[in-house]
């Protein structure tokens, strides 16, 4: 590796720390919000799992460097996310035929 | 015969076979969280208001576990990075810190685990339940002792947040007399449990899994930096991408199961 590429990876280390601290500020963030009473029980569960997908891009992004990666691995996870997607489509719509509100143990 | 394409990038997809190897693995990682997500997505929505448990897990630890989790993964980028800057000594430094920390987040789920198989619910014969952890046991004396508290209405042992419940623990010696059911707080005890343990087991599994990889990479397999260094670093790579992936579960399983 010569001394410009070391450099240049010397600056990708000091983004790497920047996003750490971020991701303790976030873990902080979840659990004081976590505690603040929003009224409804439904706004605390939007944040936290706002905050945590919000954690998860520096993850995925930084750390995992999809911000700057190839264009196979961006088609494998689109398709990836399409399922994803549908299972979660299927979890809704048997939400539609769950007996609702019945589950007591 | 050499293995094509473990260190040079396929011309077609601009990534060396082990990347492409990762990242479809992840793919199939994402749908089987995804699947037990979904899963506790019905099991909490079709839940009764009131029997949804909130506050049975210790937040402070929870969340001492994710920041532990969170240090893992920088130290573990931060290996690669210095076999990239052709820092070896680095790279071991800070791969004994991820395996240092990966043993401490099982350890402490592992108290976590103890802690609920040691709490017990129990129903008694006036129509009572005694909640708390076992402090004897022995099968040959006519009681047991706990260190919780009785309640009137089942419902009370569930939302512990909401009703504020002054946890006001004491020593209660229960005759077996008086015993009609008597459960531990395992995966069989209720759903809520049974999708903690469920994800979480799984979870630490693949914690398990990663650590033996990068004590590899870190002890044994280390030797190949000597004689094929970027396909050293390739595999440091790899096994990041598979640790970061553990992280970012865990990034979404600590508020829903602790805090929400």
């Amino acid at each position: 590796m010569t001394a410009q590429a070391q450099e240049d990876f010397r600056h990708h280390v000091r983004r790497y720390l920047y996003v750490f601290y971020a991701l303790i500020f976030g873990t902080l963030v979840t659990v004081g919000a976590s505690f603040i009473p929003f009224g409804n029980h439904a706004i605390n569960i939007a944040v936290a799992l706002v905050i945590a997908c919000g954690k998860a891009f520096l993850v995925a992004g930084f750390f995992m460097h999809l911000i700057s990666e190839r264009k196979m691995i961006y088609g494998l996870l689109a398709f990836t996310a399409c399922f994803f997607l549908g299972l979660m489509f299927l979890t809704v719509s048997a939400y539609a035929d769950f007996p609702r509100l019945t589950v007591t143990h | 015969m050499d293995i094509p394409y473990t260190v040079q990038p396929r011309p077609d997809t601009g990534l060396y076979n082990a990347k492409v190897g990762i990242w479809l693995f992840l793919a199939s990682e994402v749908m089987l969280f995804g699947a037990l997500f979904s899963s506790y997505i019905l099991l909490r929505v079709g839940t009764q208001e009131g029997y949804w448990p909130r506050g049975w897990l210790n937040v402070p630890i929870g969340t001492f576990n994710t920041l532990v989790l969170i240090t893992s993964s920088i130290t573990t980028v931060m290996a690669w990075a210095s076999l990239k800057m052709n820092q070896f000594g680095r790279f071991k430094v800070f791969h004994a810190c991820t395996l240092l920390l990966a043993l401490t987040f099982v350890c402490i789920k592992s108290y976590e685990y103890h802690d609920k198989f040691t709490h017990y619910e129990i129903t008694l014969a006036d129509g009572r339940f005694a909640d708390g952890h076992v402090v004897a046991n022995d099968p040959k004396a006519d009681h047991v002792i706990i260190s919780g508290r009785y309640v009137a209405d089942r419902k009370d042992l569930y939302d512990l947040e909401a009703r504020k419940a002054p946890h006001h623990h004491e020593e209660l010696t229960i005759p077996r007399s008086q015993i009609v059911k008597m459960e531990r707080y395992g995966p069989w005890h209720n759903t809520y449990l049974a999708i903690y343990f469920t994800l979480t087991g799984l979870h630490a599994l693949h914690v398990i899994g990663g650590t033996i990889v990068i004590g590899f990479l870190w002890g044994p397999g280390s030797k190949m930096w000597e004689t094929d260094p970027e396909r050293f670093t390739n595999r440091v790579e790899v096994s990041g991408l598979f640790w970061h992936f553990v992280d970012l579960v865990w990034i979404f399983l600590f508020p829903v199961l602790y805090l929400i």
